[in-house]
């Protein structure tokens, strides 16, 4: 805030502080001021990043010819003002206010989680009475379930109202409200709603007491028995900073770590509470190997002889051709160029993170990685916005946070998706459109934009534009984006699943051409950056240069099934864009090798070697976010059984296999290599560049869209417990729109079908859907193998 | 999601006229200025008390949350969030009307009903509500206010002609 207020406000004023002069911009709240000088002034309700609310009254000082002492948080600064923190007046005012403060609390810290790591506990020693003199009755608050993340313990709570406004003004989601009136006022929802948001765990680290505290992680360890080390979340192209609290080795909790650039000092659910996953009880704790259709546990070297032999086979029967690797997007740095270079080493190109991409036609054309265009931190300055296929609330948590500051402050955002979304800041324009005709919508916003520039359709593009019809909408998306001096339009998840993905992205590029606007990608996993700057893509080499002869494409090597296959971090079933035609593949493979943390009964029936390999927080790697930053961190914790970091697992395979250029001592050693193959600068795209696609419309009626759940984005998330009880866990139904379910009669559950797919499903109905989409998440166990993410599906009333 | 707002399907029309009456004296992006006049009108059309849907109604009428209504409504003791009577009695309990002896007023309601505060007299008839703080009569304590109306320089038999006067 006081950046902020210095940036708006040039002119300074000078006070004193403890007798110390300081220089404070005009507007200033005496609490900024200070901690900026870094002069200490208690506080429990202020918070730089929330609103001020002035009610601990904790941080009150002394101000010179002010009548009574004042709080720091609500004061602004004048010039000439002399303040003392430490002054009788001033500490007299403290101590009595952590007198009152503590009638009402417990003084049972031993007992409490927060004991140790607590505001009040910490400033009760500094200001508070060696005893207490209240001898009458404390009040005691009932607790309220405010779902499986966050635990309560309301005696607690000292009405900061932290988690209120953190709720209303950062989650966008006023879940939590002061209830009641003076002494029986609580926090609470009242009527026993729940706190829902997909950001909801930062009230634990914004509670300075123990009224909210994580529930994963409550009473399983102290704080000062916790090592801390700093890690990168592992689940979007954010990149969010975290810290990893471990006893032992265990992972015990995940919190934020500052980063104003990126995260702030948020994160969201996702980051925090998919550790959990680290330790489900699925996870491979051996090597194991498939011998006469059983399954045995075995060695190391005799596991990575055995994966060596297999792959060796394929390759002296077929060459290298026969071998394809799937890599996760969430696969760090190291991990994704070691299996690069050891399938290049075998002669084969098939290697591939883009797992849910239908459409690779614009492959070569497209820039170096899926890049956002901007800075996650310049986000909230846009003004004017077209997300495409993307729900970033679902998808990058904090990607919406920034978002939604830009929507507050008046930016324009708008939504061309073929569901109504739950947006938590005003949608300026929400267009609504089956997949199909995304097309068409999109082309339209191009149209207007082609004829306010007086331009005609460039090359390729006429098919496209051709028919566009351009409504209201259309002008006024174009229109905000054209006046709009920082604008963008960002790519999300479902533009890649598109079967014309292509034609999405050569129209989104004519648009943000056209319109002076930003092109992004928000891109899917923590590293597909990563895997498009480190050859995990079968049309690009490490460093970026097009492959001559690309190999084949995740798709691709699935529809043509290969005899031998090398899965990494992967459920193929859920996290494949066809799940019907990657289980069709890998049953009939020679050779599946999985170097997976998990193993399920899919994999038990393909794979023929399992290698378990470290889950998050185990292993040192690097990712590089959606911005292009590169960002490593070590391994933390212990990993679980046998399991053994995968950069390692591939580097010995490679010793194993004889190949060259296996010899990294460490993850650093990877880094270093892969890094030197990287170019001073990246291609950028030309975003015109179309090479005039051409797949015929698709004419079904009924068009699966079959995308990842905020809380089934990726195997680990899918393990964690806390998470998958979530309201947004639990939401696995099937939905379509009132017209499709009166069409087909629909009661309360469907048969699905899709390829070799079929499935009983619950289904809503749900109005926001456009006509003829059926909404069925990708990631989830029920529709484990279905078939295209979209494409068409067929239901069935019972 | 439906499609029908909960304010058309829960608020009567009559009650969302007299809402709009208040929502008019206050310029047009300032809604929540009428939450209290709000949950006053439809806790009047609803026998004295508020439940959830009517506060979530209120609350979409208005463009609020629902937990900003449920703070307004939890927070002034005018408004009820359980059934009440037909009659509502509140004494003051606060500084001026308790040295005018207002705990023996209490007492004696509490006799006369045979309910204690907070509760309703069986035949549903009279609420006697808790604690009510000071209702800007201290010159004339100890006072109570029956169904909006002040009744001051209370004694025990006027309580009680009061009290025997509500149907």
């Amino acid at each position: 805030m006081t950046d902020k207020a210095e940036a708006s406000n040039p002119d300074l004023v000078t006070i004193e502080v403890d007798g110390v002069e300081m220089e404070a911009p005009k507007g200033a709240m005496i609490i900024e001021v200070t901690d900026k000088n870094r002069v200490h002034v208690p506080r429990f309700c202020y918070h730089r990043k929330l609103s001020i609310a002035a009610n601990c009254r904790m941080c009150l000082v002394d101000v010179e010819k002010a009548p009574k002492p004042l709080p720091a948080c609500a004061t602004p600064v004048a010039d000439g003002m002399k303040i003392s923190t430490r002054s009788e007046r001033a500490l007299k005012a403290q101590k009595g206010v952590m007198e009152f403060l503590l009638i009402n609390h417990p003084l049972d810290c031993p007992i409490c989680d927060q004991g140790g790591e607590c505001e009040l506990q910490d400033l009760a020693l500094g200001y508070g009475r060696g005893v207490s003199r209240f001898t009458e009755r404390k009040r005691v608050v009932k607790d309220e379930n405010l779902g499986p993340l966050i635990a309560t313990e309301m005696t607690r709570c000292i009405h900061c109202t932290r988690c209120v406004r953190f709720l209303d003004e950062v989650a966008g989601q006023r879940e939590l409200g002061g209830m009641g009136r003076g002494e029986h006022t609580e926090i609470s929802t009242l009527v026993g709603l729940g706190v829902h948001s997909e950001m909801s765990g930062n009230v634990i680290d914004l509670c300075p007491v123990g009224a909210l505290t994580s529930r994963p992680y409550r009473f399983t360890a102290r704080a000062w028995e916790m090592l801390s080390h700093p890690g990168v979340a592992p689940h979007d192209c954010v990149g969010s900073n975290v810290e990893v609290h471990h006893v032992h080795g265990r992972i015990k909790r995940v919190v934020p770590r500052d980063n104003d650039e990126l995260n702030e000092c948020w994160i969201s659910d996702r980051d925090r509470f998919a550790y959990e996953g680290v330790y489900s009880d699925d996870r491979l704790q051996r090597p194991r190997i498939k011998r006469d259709g059983r399954w045995q546990d075995c060695s190391w070297e005799d596991a990575l002889e055995a994966a060596a032999q297999g792959l060796m086979q394929a390759v002296e029967q077929g060459g290298g051709e026969q071998l394809g690797a799937l890599v996760s997007p969430s696969a760090t740095v190291e991990e994704q160029y070691l299996l690069g270079k050891l399938l290049r080493a075998l002669g084969s190109r098939n290697v591939d993170a883009r797992l849910r991409t239908a459409d690779f036609s614009d492959q070569q054309t497209r820039g170096a990685f899926p890049g956002l265009g901007v800075s996650v931190a310049d986000i909230e300055s846009l003004n004017a916005v077209l997300l495409v296929g993307s729900y970033p609330r679902a998808e990058q948590p904090i990607v919406n946070h920034r978002l939604r500051k830009a929507a507050l402050q008046g930016a324009a955002i708008s939504s061309l998706n073929p569901r109504r979304y739950d947006f938590n800041y005003p949608v300026a324009e929400h267009m609504l459109a089956g997949p199909d005709a995304m097309i068409g919508r999109l082309a339209a916003v191009a149209s207007v934009l082609l004829e306010a520039e007086g331009r005609d359709a460039p090359a390729g593009f006429e098919a496209l534009l051709g028919d566009a019809q351009a409504d209201d909408q259309a002008h006024a998306v174009a229109t905000a984006l054209r006046d709009g001096d920082r604008s963008a339009v960002f790519l999300g998840p479902l533009t890649e699943a598109h079967p014309r993905g292509a034609a999405l992205r050569a129209l989104a590029g004519l648009v943000a051409e056209l319109s002076g606007a930003a092109l992004g990608y928000l891109s899917e996993g923590a590293n597909s950056a990563g895997a498009w700057l480190t050859g995990a893509v079968p049309h690009r080499q490490a460093g970026g240069e097009s492959e001559s002869v690309p190999g084949l494409d995740a798709r691709t090597m699935l529809e043509q099934p290969r005899s031998a296959y090398v899965l990494l971090g992967v459920e193929p079933e859920m996290d494949c864009w066809n799940g019907d035609s990657a289980l069709a593949a890998l049953n009939q493979a020679r050779t599946v090798v999985a170097i997976t943390s998990y193993v399920t009964p899919a994999m038990e029936n393909y794979a023929d070697v399992l290698l378990p390999m470290g889950a998050f927080g185990e292993t040192s790697g690097t990712y590089v976010n959606a911005e292009g930053l590169w960002q490593s961190f070590p391994g933390i914790a212990s990993p679980v059984g046998e399991a053994r970091p995968a950069w390692k697992v591939l580097r010995v395979l490679g010793n194993v296999l004889q190949l060259d250029g296996f010899e990294q001592q460490s993850s650093e050693d990877v880094l270093a290599e892969v890094q030197a193959l990287q170019p001073a600068e990246y291609a950028s795209a030309d975003a015109t560049d179309w090479q005039g696609v051409t797949h015929a419309t698709a004419d079904e009626e009924l068009v699966r869209v079959g995308l990842l759940p905020l809380y089934g984005i990726d195997p680990l998330v899918r393990r964690a417990g806390a998470l998958q009880r979530t309201r947004q866990g639990q939401d696995r139904s099937l939905r379509v729109s009132e017209a499709t379910a009166q069409q087909l009669q629909l009661g309360e559950e469907v048969q699905v079908h899709q390829g070799q797919f079929s499935a009983t499903l619950p289904v809503l109905v749900d109005d926001g859907l456009a006509d003829g989409v059926v909404w069925m998440p990708a990631g989830i166990q029920e529709t484990a193998g279905a078939g295209p993410a979209l494409g068409p599906v067929d239901l069935r009333a019972i | 999601m439906s499609a029908e707002r909960l304010s058309e399907k829960v608020l009567s029309p009559d009650v969302r006229k007299e809402i709009d009456h208040w929502l008019a004296k206050f310029p047009e992006d300032r809604k929540r200025s009428a939450v209290i006049p709000a949950l006053h009108v439809v806790q009047d059309s609803n026998g004295g008390y508020l439940t959830t849907e009517l506060m979530d109604a209120v609350a979409d009428y208005l463009g609020l949350s629902k937990i900003a209504v449920y703070e307004v409504a939890s927070f002034y003791t005018m408004f009820d969030l359980e059934p009440v009577g037909r009659h509502k009695v509140n004494v003051c309990t606060n500084i001026s009307c308790w040295l005018m002896g207002a705990d023996n007023i209490v007492a004696h309601c509490e006799k006369r009903l045979g309910i204690k505060l907070g509760e309703t007299t069986p035949d549903n008839r009279i609420t006697l509500k808790v604690e009510e703080e000071c209702l800007a009569a201290c010159s004339s304590g100890p006072m109570m206010v029956v169904d909006g109306h002040y009744h001051t320089h209370l004694t025990p038999e006027k309580v009680d002609e009061i009290l025997d006067n509500l149907e």
